[in-house]
């Protein structure tokens, strides 16, 4: 990591790349330093957070619920997955614009493209995690009486989770993206705006400040999404590993 | 000169305190023609000891000796077998694919096709040749195993634990498939094995290794008649006298120490 | 006979939504939601073929520019990186933040650096696509079944063809989760790239037509989006099953077993 940073700083030192194109790492940190400092800083961080958090959270009340509904009827699954195909690679950005017409340029525009964007992995990943039920442990669970609710709470959903976690830390980043996309190219206040009025005023060693701000922020939420993943999968892993040595 | 010799052959994993002995000192040879079978308790390095002979790993002290040459990476006569069956067929190449595809290093064209579908119908697979390994069961893929050591043409077969996970049935047919081929191509056996009924069955000889760091307990010498016969020879007394004395003495074997907690697996 | 049942139903449901949307848009006088007939008489008359030269070549041109050079990047890397704990060790963190970066947020960099052109667009949809395929190889090729490689190496197969017949092909898998991720960013990249910086492509045109508040235009833009999208990703999943046939079958087939 320091070499490649180090090797960095040495051709944009001597213009082998030029540092109107990209300065030396140490005036982009120098930069940094100065920024976090100010508090359009944080100010910019928490609108393109709130969009994150919000959003990520509303496409998880909506899509977990459906995604158990669909998952655990065949009837239903059958009748929705053509529609769920054909509406999930629709890229979310391509409705930048009509956002733009119905909700303006503010934070509902942003959160609503964070929304759709984080609805299908989680929705799917939902729907995979409840089809995936061991079946033996369903026909146990009928054989000890349990009704429909409570198979559904004591084998369905555990079965579910691991599944449901990789669809958050995909959706994380999903919801990352959309709201930085929103910012640039609709304008909402936030990281990405500042990025690109950075990029457009000329401000070169802000613009690439920014963008490790943002990397750093990626970086963290995954990790935190990784893992969350990492302990439920481990705990599923091992349940697994115990049925084939079975 | 043996055909292949083994000469003080140690290896160790690790180093300083963590340095875990597997094998210590092994010396034994094997003579052109022969069906040497190598047993012990478990964990006592007979994998270790045939991934050195095969070339695969480089042992600590000792050598591997093959005709006369040390063997530093896997040589072109030998040919070996593993236990993984479904791990060492590759899913992507049909049982001719599979057979042939060894044969690259040998150049041999067109030709290689033709030799892969000769040793498959060698081991009875004949009408399977364009099957993918997940396709044919547990038995029948550790048939195109064998075919393609076979076909490779080694003048030693080395086989580490190679029918060990099959079933009993399955088991039996392939002991005496590989009598059968032993038989018909004079190809020298080395067969690792865990199971004592086996090494009597299969063997000449039998080389009984201590438990780990492995060193040899005792060279067994087996004077069955030939051919061997599944219900025949396992009647014979001889046969019982010789599988009550290595099951003897791999039990004493066992109990000599404690075990130590991490005795790690062969 | 099920299947065929099935995709009836399917199918059926499809429609039935078309027609909802049919209806319920028909008698609509909302300026946001035009009838669906008007947006694909628009669709029509917008892409076949008037504008599919000038705005969908361009866009495609770029989208297969980018997601192949991080496809070559990718499995190159894969392999280099796979094969070595210590080469893992060294790059991982900078594969981790530069992979954490959301794409989009290097646009106004890659304006900077290389303008506003093709090359910037190219650019960036090859920096968002590296990730998840090289992260996918690197997996892939440092995961492969020991004893296949034993078993290559006890044959003598040469280091060469050990990567290209057993390595490459036991990695494919992973490869190929890669790049249906990236694929879908390829996509979003290449939209927004539009949007922010272009005087042609799809995403340019939806943004312009917003503007000009041409509003059928815009929906046809959208639902011809959401065509390629699901377009381009059938198109990749039956290249997978066909390269990967053997995998399926060796998973269902291992499923069966248990």
């Amino acid at each position: 990591m320091l070499a490649a940073l180090s090797v960095l700083e040495s051709v944009t030192r001597t213009e082998l790349i030029s540092s109107r194109h990209f300065p030396p790492p140490t005036k982009i940190f120098s930069t940094l330093a100065r920024e976090l400092g100010s508090a359009t800083l944080w100010s910019d961080l928490a609108n393109t957070l709130g969009g994150w958090a919000l959003g990520l959270a509303l496409a998880f009340a909506i899509a977990v619920p459906l995604g158990i509904v669909v998952g655990s009827s065949a009837l239903l699954h059958r009748l929705l997955a053509l529609p769920i195909e054909f509406l999930r690679p629709i890229p979310s950005v391509a409705l930048v614009p009509l956002v733009v017409l119905v909700y303006g340029t503010g934070f509902q525009s942003k959160l609503f493209l964070v929304v759709f964007a984080c609805l299908w992995p989680l929705l799917i990943q939902t729907i995979y995690g409840v089809q995936d039920t061991d079946p033996v442990a369903m026909d146990t669970a009928r054989s000890f009486g349990l009704g429909r609710t409570e198979r559904l709470v004591l084998v369905t959903l555990p079965g579910a989770v691991p599944y449901i976690a990789t669809g958050l830390r995909i959706s994380s980043s999903v919801a990352l993206m959309l709201a930085v996309t929103a910012e640039l190219v609709i304008g909402s206040a936030g990281l990405g705006r500042s990025i690109n009025l950075a990029g457009e005023g000329g401000a070169v060693e802000l613009m690439y400040a920014l963008i490790v701000v943002i990397g750093v922020t990626g970086w963290a939420l995954n990790s935190v999404f990784a893992r969350i993943e990492r302990r439920v999968l481990h705990w599923h892993v091992s349940v697994r590993r115990l049925e084939h040595a079975r | 000169m043996s055909l292949l010799e083994v000469h003080e052959l140690s290896k160790v994993y690790g180093e300083g305190a963590a340095a875990t002995p597997a094998i210590s000192e092994l010396t034994f040879a094997v003579e052109e023609r022969e069906f040497v079978c190598v047993i012990g308790p478990s964990g006592c390095g007979k994998t270790t000891l045939l991934r050195c002979v095969a070339g695969l790993l480089a042992p600590t002290a000792g050598s591997v000796v093959l005709r006369g040459k040390r063997v530093a990476r896997p040589p072109d006569e030998m040919a070996l077998v593993f236990q993984e069956y479904n791990r060492s067929l590759f899913p992507w190449m049909t049982a001719r694919q599979n057979v042939a595809f060894p044969l690259r290093r040998k150049r041999l064209g067109k030709q290689g096709a033709a030799r892969a579908e000769t040793a498959l119908d060698e081991v009875g697979l004949g009408r399977f040749v364009d099957h993918y390994p997940w396709q044919l069961s547990g038995g029948m893929q550790q048939r195109v195993a064998i075919a393609r050591a076979l076909a490779y043409q080694p003048s030693v077969l080395l086989m580490d634990e190679p029918f060990a996970s099959v079933d009993a049935q399955t088991r039996a047919d392939l002991e005496d498939l590989i009598l059968q081929l032993r038989q018909r191509f004079g190809v020298t056996v080395v067969f690792v094995t865990h199971d004592i009924d086996e090494a009597v069955y299969l063997g000449d000889r039998i080389v009984v290794l201590t438990r780990a760091p492995g060193r040899i307990r005792e060279t067994v010498l087996v004077g069955l008649p030939e051919p061997r016969d599944q219900i025949e020879t396992k009647a014979l007394a001889e046969f019982t006298r010789l599988r009550t004395h290595v099951n003897r003495v791999i039990k004493q074997e066992a109990a000599r120490q404690p075990a130590s907690p991490d005795a790690q697996g062969s | 006979m099920r299947r065929v049942t099935a995709a009836a139903i399917e199918l059926a449901m499809a429609l039935a939504l078309l027609a909802v949307w049919w209806i319920w848009s028909a008698g609509s006088d909302s300026f946001y939601f035009p009838p669906l007939p008007d947006i694909l008489a628009t669709f029509g008359d917008t892409w076949v073929f008037a504008r599919a030269g000038s705005d969908v070549v361009p866009s495609l041109a770029r989208l297969t520019a980018g997601f192949s050079i991080a496809v070559v990047i990718g499995i190159g890397g894969g392999i280099l990186l796979g094969g070595s704990r210590t080469a893992r060790g060294a790059v991982g963190p900078i594969v981790e933040f530069l992979r954490a970066i959301p794409p989009p947020a290097l646009i106004p960099a890659g304006i900077v650096a290389l303008g506003i052109g093709d090359v910037m667009k190219v650019f960036i949809i090859a920096m968002a696509c590296i990730w998840p395929i090289l992260l996918n190889a690197i997996d892939g090729v440092a995961g492969v079944e020991t004893t296949l490689v034993e078993t290559a190496r006890s044959y003598g197969i040469r280091r060469r063809d050990r990567l290209r017949f057993v390595i490459l092909p036991a990695a494919l898998p992973q490869i190929f989760a890669g790049m249906r991720i990236s694929l879908s960013v390829a996509i979003i990249v290449m939209v927004v790239s539009e949007m922010v910086a272009s005087s042609n492509g799809i995403g340019f045109f939806i943004l312009q037509s917003q503007r000009s508040f041409a509003i059928a235009e815009m929906w046809s833009g959208i639902l011809l989006l959401g065509l390629l999208g699901y377009a381009l990703n059938r198109g990749l999943t039956r290249i997978e099953r066909r390269m990967l046939h053997w995998h399926r079958a060796t998973r269902s087939s291992a499923l069966a077993r248990t």
